[in-house]
């Protein structure tokens, strides 16, 4: 009978384990206790491996953490008959657990394993905390503070005060303050002043753990009206500071979609913007730039320029793509100046011939562009977990931004550009030639559709269809903000994208992006030039 | 000017032309037998009735584009919803012959799960409800779109380029499976049409017929709206839409009119042209398919109606060619075609046609002037 049978197998158990721990003891002073733990091993059921765990941590013995290691990788085994236990370490050979020793006189077939359930297993896990909470190692000990605060383990409320007491470092101080406080909150017992600490404690913390710390803390059966009370402001506040780090969370997603639709959008804001230009193939000089990218790349991989190809594939991105536009120009548009819709059709031939021309020469699949050390990775500030690629290229399209205004503002280039744009004939019995600076000027904005094409390499597959994807969105950004205004492009990339990642979490990413396309078309009903529309005679013009 | 006559001598001779294939395909189809070298295979029958439903499209969209300058990128949009309509309706016939044998609900309604048939597929069991869907929501799409656009003063490349975010903003929508259309797979395996077999070859000819008739029928509506003094105003409209409109014409009721009409005709098209290629997915909605459409018009030549199911027909016959024997180069071709055309063939093969054979005069004939409206960037004078 089982039931019978069990208190006479702790008994011997027990009996047993003073038997190892008389023996231990005529060695070692401190191997008592430890043998003692180890003896729960041996005894091959659950609740006894639990209380070995305890035991084996208060024990405060050197071979604690790698017998804990063995027992949760199930390297742990014991000898059914001399209730000794030993650690099977990676190379196979057999080590006492109690003294780390080797054994080398027994062999691991008469040995049984100790058993393991997902029980034991956290188990194990709070206790490594436990021990790694008074690790001489700084990092492990912090690690070790955050876990014991996600795990909110009562039990490890001991070894979290007596690291505590012991603590130095004011960071893992506050872990571990943290951490207790989390324990008392979760556990839901104890005096008044002590769970109205930890529900401050939790509160100035203010995330989402600490949040449904507090809410546990505040539906205790035995809580107090002070404690209900303070739990219930806690938590209001904690919910108040999530929502403002969503937020900011949305609008940083935003920003970077914004800065993404700025990028592609930027160069036809000076084709289609400034010259009138309408432009399909635009979005090809976006793939012309990224592929430069991945050519520059497979070029530069071997040579100690390697890492820098980015940056060199910006200025190649720049010069190939705005040299495609330069021709496109020359060769098609020139011809169709005053025709806009007859310029929408052969642009979009034109951006036929130059997807299969890619898929011809790089053929139809995707080509590996690898992102620089520096784009890899994310950092956290605050609640805001930010990529370092998109944050890069929210940096790069500000520069974009900046050296374009700076063209078309402060360069003879850009006057005489803008002087054709207002006045064709004025500026043509200036001394303007019209036709090379119509030339340059889409040699510009197919350049930096090619620098927009650098970045979107980073993020998008660099296909031959890689341009279509952003055709529509950089038109609707262009119309948007009003046509021959790139303060205006800005502000509509920039709304867009924010607008687009709001109505993400509420309406999914397809509905979003109909609902942006729907109000763009609502929008130029109503205001058909565009936010910031032209006043005056370049309206004439 | 004085009213024009309906049909002019080209005209006649569409017409001639769509009756005899109506009647002479089914024959050298059907009563001719396979082995004789007239005989015409169902898939002949079945490719050719497909160039007819983009000849259709290709009309509809000349009708705005080449009589009232209104260029849309976006009538792929009402042929597919045309297409869906049609389809929706041949799903309905399937009834329990899915592979789930549901005989309440479309297969991929099983698939996800529905229990009810969404309100939207309501009424489509009936063959004449169905034909009034294919003509009411591209139409009333088109009103309720172009009403809007159209009053806003949205003109030249800003209707465009609206028109191709509608079309787009559809194909995302379709791609939804909660849209309860299909989603990615849209409607297929289609059994049959009005109690016969959608694959047999009787059908196929008559679907053939079918088109014939459905694009002479469009081709005397247009050619009649063109002559009257509607279609009049219509290319006064094209031409100089400000003085249009202080001669006192209600410029948006004309275009918005005639966009609605055009509408129709495409959604005609598109549900001719799903029994045919027996599927219909969100890729018609693609903004692609509609530039094309209209590449077909300036082919055979803009304004000219007979010239844009000319160009139709032939460019997507030079399609099934080439993608055939060199598909690396189709595109090239397409592309190339596109910037030919506009750059030395403005008026289309139709108008290269009427240039080579017209009488000598002392003066050359002055070239269509270019539209005012269309020299500038748009410019739509806010009031």
């Amino acid at each position: 009978m089982p039931r019978k049978r069990m208190p006479s197998t702790r008994i011997v158990a027990a009996l047993l384990a003073l038997l190892a721990g008389i023996g231990a003891g005529l060695g070692a002073a401190r191997a008592a206790p430890v043998d003692d733990a180890l003896a729960h091993f041996a005894a091959d059921k659950f609740p006894e491996t639990d209380v070995g765990i305890d035991a084996l941590v208060a024990s405060g013995a050197p071979t604690a953490p790698a017998v804990l290691g063995a027992l949760s990788d199930g390297r742990l085994f014991f000898d059914p008959g001399s209730r000794k236990v030993y650690v099977v370490d990676a190379a196979g050979t057999l080590d006492d657990a109690a003294t780390g020793a080797k054994a080398a006189d027994v062999t691991q077939g008469g040995l049984k394993k100790v058993r393991l359930n997902n029980a034991i297993r956290s188990k194990i896990a709070a206790a490594v905390g436990g021990l790694d909470l008074v690790s001489p190692d700084r990092t492990k000990r912090l690690a070790a503070a955050d876990t014991a605060f996600a795990a909110h383990d009562a039990k490890a409320r001991g070894a979290v005060e007596a690291a505590l007491a012991k603590e130095e470092d004011p960071a893992i101080k506050a872990m571990l303050v943290q951490a207790r406080a989390a324990i008392v909150a979760a556990s839901g017992t104890g005096p008044e002043a002590e769970r109205l600490d930890a529900i401050a404690t939790l509160k100035a913390r203010g995330d989402g753990d600490a949040l449904n710390l507090v809410d546990q803390a505040g539906a205790a059966p035995d809580a107090s009206p002070a404690v209900k009370a303070a739990a219930a402001s806690a938590a209001a506040a904690i919910r108040f500071t999530l929502a403002v780090w969503q937020a900011l969370q949305n609008a940083w997603y935003g920003l970077s979609l914004g800065s993404v639709l700025l990028l592609a959008a930027i160069g036809l804001a000076i084709t289609f913007g400034v010259m009138g230009i309408i432009n399909m193939a635009h979005g090809e000089m976006v793939m012309i730039g990224a592929y430069t990218t991945y050519v520059v790349q497979q070029a530069l991989a071997s040579s100690a320029l390697g890492g820098a190809s980015l940056l060199v594939a910006v200025p190649a991105a720049f010069l190939v793509a705005g040299a495609v536009g330069i021709a496109i120009e020359r060769l098609i548009i020139r011809h169709l100046y005053g025709r806009p819709l007859e310029t929408l059709l052969a642009t979009w031939g034109v951006s036929l011939i130059l997807q299969q021309l890619v898929r011809t020469v790089f053929g139809a699949d995707n080509r590996p562009v690898a992102a620089p050390a520096f784009m890899a990775g994310s950092f956290h500030v605050g609640g805001l977990e930010i990529t370092a690629g998109r944050m890069w290229i929210v940096v790069f399209t500000v520069g974009v931004f900046a050296a374009l205004q700076i063209v078309l503002r402060a360069t003879p280039f850009g006057l005489r550009m803008r002087a054709v744009t207002q006045n064709r004939r004025m500026a043509s019995a200036m001394g303007i030639s019209t036709g090379r600076i119509d030339a340059l000027a889409f040699g510009l904005g197919s350049g930096i559709a090619g620098i927009a094409g650098v970045a979107l390499s980073q993020i998008d597959n660099v296909s031959p269809n890689l341009g279509q994807s952003y055709i529509i969105d950089s038109f609707m950004v262009v119309v948007f903000g009003g046509v021959g205004n790139l303060w205006g492009t800005l502000v509509a990339a920039l709304s867009l994208g924010v607008a687009d990642k709001f109505l993400e979490p509420f309406a999914g990413a397809v509905l979003a992006k109909i609902a942006i396309l729907v109000f763009i078309v609502l929008f130029i009903q109503k205001r058909p030039r565009g936010l910031f529309a032209l006043r005056g005679r370049a309206v004439e013009a | 000017m004085p009213s024009q006559r309906i049909l002019s001598g080209r005209g006649l001779v569409f017409l001639a032309v769509l009756v005899a294939a109506a009647v002479l395909v089914p024959v050298l189809s059907l009563a001719v037998p396979p082995a004789s070298p007239f005989h015409l295979s169902a898939y002949a029958v079945t490719l050719v009735g497909k160039y007819l439903c983009y000849a259709l499209l290709a009309l509809a969209l000349d009708l705005v584009w080449g009589y009232c300058g209104i260029l849309s990128l976006g009538h792929g949009a009402f042929f597919a919803l045309g297409g869906y309509a049609m389809g929706m309706y041949l799903m309905r016939q399937i009834g329990a012959r899915g592979t789930y044998a549901n005989p309440n609900l479309p297969d991929f309604m099983v698939f996800l799960n529905w229990h009810d048939l969404p309100v939207t597929w309501w009424g489509f069991s009936s063959f004449t409800y169905a034909m009034a869907m294919v003509l009411l929501v591209p139409g009333l799409l088109a009103l309720v779109f172009g009403y809007f656009a159209f009053r806003s003063r949205v003109t030249g490349v800003y209707l465009s380029i609206i028109t191709q975010a509608l079309t787009y903003a559809l194909l995302l929508a379709f791609f939804r499976n909660e849209m309860g259309f299909g989603g990615n797979n849209g409607l297929t395996d289609f059994k049959d049409i009005l109690g016969f077999d959608i694959q047999s070859a009787g059908t196929r000819a008559a679907l053939f017929s079918a088109s014939c008739a459905a694009l002479a029928l469009g081709y005397v509506v247009a050619a009649a709206v063109t002559a009257s003094k509607f279609g009049q105003v219509l290319v006064a409209i094209r031409d100089a839409e400000s003085r249009t409109r202080f001669l006192g014409y209600r410029v948006e009721t004309y275009k918005a009119a005639v966009f609605t009409l055009s509408a129709m005709m495409a959604g005609v098209a598109g549900a001719l042209y799903v029994p045919q290629v027996g599927i219909i997915n969100p890729g018609e909605f693609a903004p692609a398919n509609s530039i094309e459409a209209v590449i077909w018009v300036a082919v055979g030549g803009r304004g000219t109606l007979v010239g844009a199911a000319l160009g139709a027909v032939l460019v997507n016959w030079g399609k099934t060619f080439f993608t055939g024997v060199f598909p690396e180069y189709w595109l090239f071709l397409l592309g190339g075609l596109f910037v030919g055309v506009t750059l030395f063939l403005p008026q289309g093969i139709l108008g290269l046609v009427d240039r080579l054979t017209a009488p000598r005069r002392p003066e050359p004939p002055a070239e269509r002037p270019v539209a005012p409206d269309e020299q500038v960037l748009p410019a739509p004078v806010a009031e």
